[in-house]
């Protein structure tokens, strides 16, 4: 079961080793919608500093979903997604191991990127960490119901912006919490609820959004 | 034995949905009538929020419909997929514009009631955050299904959509006790097998007889709009072809 899952993360990897440029645009993608909320707001300090938690996260949700078209349409445009389809192994598990490549690739490097980017917003020490935790959880929550969109819209006209207004609402709850977090500790109050809250998003997704997608692949390539 | 299967073919349900969506639209007409009186001249007038309370009677049960729409949209379309059944995914795509217009209009009423009351037309509360992520659910179902040419697949792909958002229903409807917020609790509570409300019976009578009409009035229009996708899906099929016939003649 688990090798299945790894060979397709690797054979994902690898293929995004080859074109660099794509993960690349993802990380600058996400800086760039960060630094232009300071131009649009003016530099005033202590407002930034309000607001990073939710700028920071909301550009991370459009990142992540920008790059959720390339999930399966490359293997489907070159015939590979129905080979992978007829394999003994559970779609869901193939699913799962692309997507867990999909993160590695578009959403771990917004957490590295995240503290840098919260320092110019001027956070500090432990809502760094927060900020950086939050989106550790929730970048794969991310990728997972993305995942369910990708599949769904595949090989559609207009799929970039369809996939939009399917994902973008059920990404609010992680948005809701994970911001929340970063300001509920920030404020002094503790953020251990909306830690669990989160986690057990990211667990229920993990467990349900891998077969969603298989069935959802299987409608769209028939 | 009533056989329910009967009624999964689009040919036997389509005359039934014909019966049915003219009772639903006169038991509606009657119940609006009755309930619209009752809203503007029988209730009394609230000690609190004075006249302007009695935009609940169309906010509160457009708000239900809005939800209660979602979750039997989503159950038409588990069904489509369990049985393969093309009538049930019909149900729910024509069940999906009425659901989004009572979600618009739960929202526009909770605008026109939160100046008054809360001073503002719109707060970034739980429970109205919460039903706009319902109406883009509405609108990225019909989206979807309008973009997929193949009717087929169309169903499939936003039955499974569907299914996918059902989890919002329940977020919407608790979120006034999860978070602490501005949008009231719920007035009506089910306990120990009565209804207790903390209103004036009339009210809630009202309330009630508002409710059915606005139930009834979306079970006429999604059935008669059903019947339109029939004809549409099926216009291959020899007894559309044969009605049609008999209508030009």
């Amino acid at each position: 079961m688990l090798s299945t899952v790894k060979c397709m993360v690797m054979r994902d990897l690898t293929l995004a080793m080859r074109h660099r440029s794509d993960v690349l645009t993802t990380v600058f993608f996400f800086i760039i919608v960060v630094s232009l909320f300071p131009l649009g707001v003016g530099p005033d300090a202590a407002l930034l500093k309000e607001m990073a938690a939710g700028v920071v996260w909301v550009a991370a949700l459009l990142a992540s979903m920008l790059s959720l078209t390339r999930l399966f349409a490359d293997d489907y445009n070159d015939g590979t997604l129905e080979q992978l389809m007829m394999v003994p192994q559970p779609l869901s598990l193939i699913v799962l191991g692309k997507v867990l490549a999909h993160w590695i690739i578009s959403g771990l490097p917004l957490v590295l990127m995240s503290p840098l980017l919260g320092l110019q917003f001027g956070l500090e020490g432990d809502e760094l960490i927060m900020l950086m935790v939050t989106l550790l959880i929730g970048t794969p929550v991310l990728s997972l119901l993305g995942a369910i969109g990708a599949a769904l819209t595949l090989g559609l006209r207009g799929g970039g912006v369809l996939v939009s207004l399917l994902v973008l609402p059920l990404y609010i709850p992680v948005l809701i919490f994970g911001a929340g977090a970063v300001t509920a500790s920030a404020a002094g109050m503790g953020a251990d609820g909306h830690l669990s809250l989160m986690g057990a998003i990211l667990l229920l997704a993990l467990v349900l959004a891998p077969w969603a997608s298989a069935a959802a692949l299987r409608i769209s390539v028939e | 034995m009533f056989n329910l299967f009967k009624y999964s073919s689009p040919a036997s349900f389509y005359p039934l949905a014909g019966r049915l969506a003219v009772g639903f639209g006169i038991a509606s007409v009657i119940l609006l009538v009755i309930g619209l009186y009752m809203s503007f001249f029988v209730a009394p007038t609230d000690y609190k929020q004075g006249e302007g309370y009695r935009i609940m009677f169309i906010h509160v049960p457009a708000a239900w419909m809005s939800m209660w729409i979602y979750v039997v949209m989503a159950c038409f379309a588990a069904a489509g997929m369990i049985w393969n059944t093309r009538l049930s995914s019909m149900m729910a795509s024509s069940l999906a514009p009425t659901g989004a217009m009572f979600t618009f209009v739960a929202l526009w009423t909770g605008a026109l009631w939160g100046k008054p009351m809360w001073g503002a037309w719109w707060v970034w509360d739980a429970r109205l955050t919460s039903e706009l992520i319902l109406l883009f659910l509405y609108v990225g179902f019909m989206a979807l299904e309008s973009a997929i040419d193949d009717p087929r697949r169309a169903a499939r792909a936003s039955g499974l959509l569907a299914l996918v958002g059902v989890i919002n229903v329940p977020i919407i409807y608790y979120s006034v006790q999860w978070w602490n917020t501005l949008h009231q609790g719920s007035s009506i509570k089910v306990v120990d097998g009565g209804i207790e409300a903390s209103m004036s019976e009339i009210m809630l009578w009202t309330l009630l007889v508002m409710t059915f009409a606005c139930w009834f009035y979306a079970v006429a229009v999604s059935l008669s709009r059903v019947r339109s996708t029939i004809l549409e899906r099926e216009s291959d099929a020899v007894w559309v072809k044969a009605l049609l016939k008999e209508r030009k003649a």
